[in-house]
């Protein structure tokens, strides 16, 4: 009587420790989870995916040559709302030889596509100024489409004070 | 888009001339991710697209995303063939179309 007494005691211990345990396990999946899901949530909207699928989407399976284009910015943007850029593009802007389009592409906002920029021959020149928005420190890239096919493009880093997205 | 675009253009070029056009225009580019006091989505409305066409041929086009900063700021260039009007267009995402018209001058 005693013995089974005792053997049903430890019996209902042990079964409330692994109750407790899978409990336990139970919450911390559940807190993992949960975890995964709020570091994965804004990060999904600004990845690297984001950006690097915009830059292909644009230049395709050909290689961008570094250089030819100039793209200006500031070191420091106090305020991410406005933050003035120029871009120009080496070229003579001939018939035969201009500059199709440049493409803006930001790698930390929530969308990656800032502005393309369409020339023609009688643009005469290929440079623009323009004020874009960042929402954070981040790599901006400036990818011209020239007239022969190939591409151009090159990176600048903005540190930005006072993040340009809003509430 | 209340209030008109200001453009800035050279009094008189040459005939084969590189100008540069500058233009400002006012609008609140709003950018769809932002959010009102009840929590709703506030709708997107920005200019999506600016084109510049002189004398009827246009020279320079610009597709523009929520990343450009309220009241866009566009600056470029063309190539100066004869007299004539550069026309400046802006479209938002309402449907909206501001057109402007501009003399270029030859001296």
């Amino acid at each position: 009587m005693a013995a089974s007494q005792g053997k049903r005691m430890k019996g209902s211990v042990s079964r409330e420790a692994i109750n407790r345990r899978e409990l336990l396990v139970g919450i911390g999946v559940a807190g993992a989870a949960t975890a995964l899901l709020i570091s994965n949530g804004p990060a999904l909207a600004a990845t690297e995916d984001g950006w690097e699928a915009a830059l292909k989407e644009i230049v395709g399976d050909a290689t961008p040559v570094e250089g030819k284009v100039m793209l200006e910015v500031p070191e420091i943007a106090e305020n991410g709302n406005t933050v003035p850029f120029s871009i120009s593009v080496d070229s003579p802007m001939t018939d035969d030889d201009y500059v199709k389009a440049v493409h803006v592409i930001s790698t930390g906002n929530p969308q990656p596509m800032v502005a393309t920029f369409h020339f023609t021959p009688e643009s005469g020149k290929a440079a623009i100024s323009s004020r874009m928005r960042l929402a954070k420190t981040q790599d901006i890239i400036s990818v011209a489409e020239l007239s022969d096919g190939k591409f151009a493009m090159t990176k600048q880093t903005v540190k930005v004070t006072i993040g340009g997205c809003g509430g | 888009m209340s209030t008109k675009p200001r453009i800035r253009v050279p009094s008189s070029a040459k005939v084969g001339e590189v100008i540069e056009v500058k233009t400002l225009i006012s609008h609140v580019m709003e950018t769809g991710q932002r959010k009102d006091r009840d929590g709703n989505t506030i709708p997107r409305n920005i200019i999506n697209t600016f084109t510049a066409t002189f004398n009827g041929k246009e020279v320079f086009k610009v597709d523009l995303q929520p990343g450009i900063s309220a009241n866009p700021y566009m600056a470029f260039h063309m190539r100066v063939p004869g007299p004539g009007d550069l026309e400046l267009s802006w479209l938002d995402d309402s449907g909206k179309k501001i057109t402007e018209k501009v003399a270029i001058n030859v001296s």
